[in-house]
């Protein structure tokens, strides 16, 4: 039974978003003045045949600490749902 | 005696290999072949060269597929056996991507993409790759990049300066590396880093886009006449 990985990669907090940076620049200018800050990431999704959760979510991880993020400069978080 | 073999790889995207070709087939005795990077072979190579471009489109991150291309494995296997590698650009990216430097490199501070000469300081000449500048000498080589903003956290960036892996920092033409001369938003204006076996080197900066006199300056020559230097005192 396939698992639908939504994966979600940010830059870390100290990591300087240049994107995030003109994006909020953009809606200020825009007159939204309550906006605070803007901080943009990736958005991925991976389809997993697996029939066991556990066997997913640790490919997963393994995917994201491999491939999908770069652990200096970023962090990551999945959500799997389960797809019949 | 044999010619020394100068491997550039070619990834999907790769722009600056014929460019490294070039520049290494303007020396004497040297011989540069062409690596795909489905290879699994180094065909003899003495010193691998990844180029600059975009492998993979930059897809994902830079540098973050071409990691896992085929002949990677070799090329990772070649550095830890101590043989030179060279990462340009996207090769310094791919360097870092593959764990065979330390840092990450991001887009740069003022969000451009930054085609311009610029001015680097040989911090350390004590590499195969440095030996032929002077210590602190000025250098004036190109740089071409979106993401060159390098970064490592605080307590990676003290073991660097510790075992003195900081090779080239941005400066300004008297050799002052100040914020003002920093391109890109680097940590500590850093253009390039060795391993701490000092074989493995990668730079921002273009050396094969400075290495004749008719593209404005020869100052990235002597890079490359210092590894091959490197490796004919090795034969």
């Amino acid at each position: 039974m396939p698992y639908n990985a939504k994966i979600k990669v940010t830059l870390r907090e100290s990591i300087l978003d240049v994107q995030g940076k003109a994006v909020e620049h953009a809606l200020k200018n825009l007159g939204y003045v309550s906006v605070r800050s803007a901080r943009i990431g990736k958005y991925i999704e991976v389809s997993i045949n697996e029939p066991e959760e556990a066997e997913a979510e640790r490919i997963c991880n393994e995917i994201c600490q491999k491939l999908l993020s770069n652990p200096v400069m970023e962090n990551y978080t999945f959500e799997l749902e389960h797809v019949n | 005696m044999a010619a020394i073999t100068a491997g550039i790889v070619v990834f999907p995207g790769s722009n600056c290999d014929h460019d490294t070709e070039h520049a290494v087939a303007s020396f004497e005795g040297l011989r540069p072949v062409m690596l795909w990077h489905n290879e699994h072979d180094l065909r003899g190579a003495d010193v691998i060269i990844l180029p600059g471009g975009f492998s993979y489109g930059d897809y994902l991150r830079a540098g973050a597929i071409a990691r896992f291309s085929p002949i990677m494995q070799e090329v990772i296997e070649f550095a830890r056996k101590g043989y030179p590698v060279l990462g340009i650009c996207n090769g310094f990216q791919v360097l870092l991507e593959s764990g065979l430097l330390e840092g990450a490199l991001s887009r740069n501070r003022d969000k451009k993409f930054i085609c311009s000469q610029t001015t680097i300081k040989a911090v350390n000449s004590s590499t195969c790759f440095t030996s032929g500048y002077r210590e602190n000498e000025v250098l004036s080589i190109p740089i071409a990049h979106g993401e060159g903003n390098y970064f490592a956290p605080p307590d990676v960036i003290r073991t660097l300066e510790e075992h003195n892996q900081i090779v080239f920092r941005y400066c300004d033409e008297n050799g002052n590396v100040t914020p003002e001369a920093n391109p890109n938003g680097s940590v500590g204006n850093i253009a390039g880093i060795v391993n701490r076996e000092g074989n493995v080197l990668g730079l921002m900066p273009h050396p094969e886009r400075a290495s004749e006199l008719l593209l404005g300056s020869c100052d990235g020559r002597r890079l490359f006449e210092s590894v091959f230097g490197y490796i004919a005192g090795r034969r």
